[in-house]
């Protein structure tokens, strides 16, 4: 298989994060991979977590529920909306930590048919604002939740 | 770095005007006069920004009592270099397994290929 390398945009004056790999199979593929929970659930979420997803309706106007799991506790919950899923082209949706409810990241993600059973798929993501943006950079759901229980727990135990 | 750092880091950094100066200061030392030319603010205002960035740590004054040049501590932006590198890791970790995914896929669809599905 080939190595192909993810690229991350950062712009320093917009509040957006933008994620750019191309995959060795078709969009038809690649996209079923995105919106088909059973394939979805395979590879999205952090390292060694399992994700468990509650609802999963994969059509323009419908949603998505899940958390993720670690040693049989539960991580992190996120939720949001399939605002358009476009087959094999475009999924535009909404994504929301409920660790911070009141943020939401705008998600799209367009399918670029490289030819050659190639796809490109570019992922930008619009959050409120820069600050915010560099924290989902700089945190890492997967550290920074984990981490953050630990010092919740210091806190209640010193407390 | 610690979070109340990390904060005051992310703070300073989400106005405009400081991130111009930031990158101003990037390519050299530069005195509060310099950098509050191309604005359309008072000395102040700008002297106010600076404040802000040396209290989060991104900029320190120069000891020369007339100019005191405002300089760039670029570790800090290393920093940011590095966050920016952990996180395409992760994507990427995801992405091998999404790999992983599409590679089986392909296996499946040959066999809806035999069965005329395609």
């Amino acid at each position: 298989m080939t190595t192909n390398d993810t690229r991350i945009e950062v712009d320093p004056n917009l509040p957006t994060l933008r994620i750019i790999r191309d995959f060795d199979a078709p969009p038809d593929r690649v996209f079923r991979a995105w919106t088909d929970p059973d394939l979805v659930r395979r590879w999205l979420g952090p390292r060694e977590t399992e994700m468990r997803i509650e609802q999963w309706d994969g059509r323009t106007g419908g949603g998505y529920r899940y958390a993720a799991w670690r040693d049989g506790e539960e991580l992190a919950r996120f939720f949001g909306s399939f605002h358009e899923v476009r087959p094999n082209e475009r999924l535009v949706q909404t994504f929301t930590w409920e660790g911070a409810p009141d943020g939401v990241s705008l998600d799209t993600m367009v399918f670029e048919d490289l030819g050659d059973g190639r796809t490109r798929v570019t992922s930008t993501s619009v959050v409120e604002s820069i600050e915010i943006r560099d924290m989902i950079v700089s945190s890492g759901m997967d550290k920074g939740v984990i981490e953050g229980y630990e010092k919740l727990d210091e806190l209640l135990k010193a407390g | 770095m610690g979070e109340d750092r990390l904060s005051r880091v992310f703070a300073a950094l989400a106005d405009p005007t400081r991130r111009d100066i930031v990158a101003r200061l990037a390519a050299g030392d530069k005195s509060v006069g310099d950098l509050a030319a191309p604005y359309d603010v008072s000395l102040q205002a700008v002297s106010k920004h600076i404040r802000v960035l040396e209290d989060a740590g991104l900029v320190t004054r120069g000891r020369d009592a007339q100019r005191r040049p405002c300089h760039l501590e670029a570790e800090v932006f290393d920093l940011m270099t590095g966050w920016i590198e952990r996180y395409r890791r992760q994507a990427e970790e995801r992405f091998r397994r999404l790999d992983a995914v599409l590679a089986e896929l392909d296996a499946e669809t040959d066999e809806d290929d035999n069965r005329g599905a395609a």
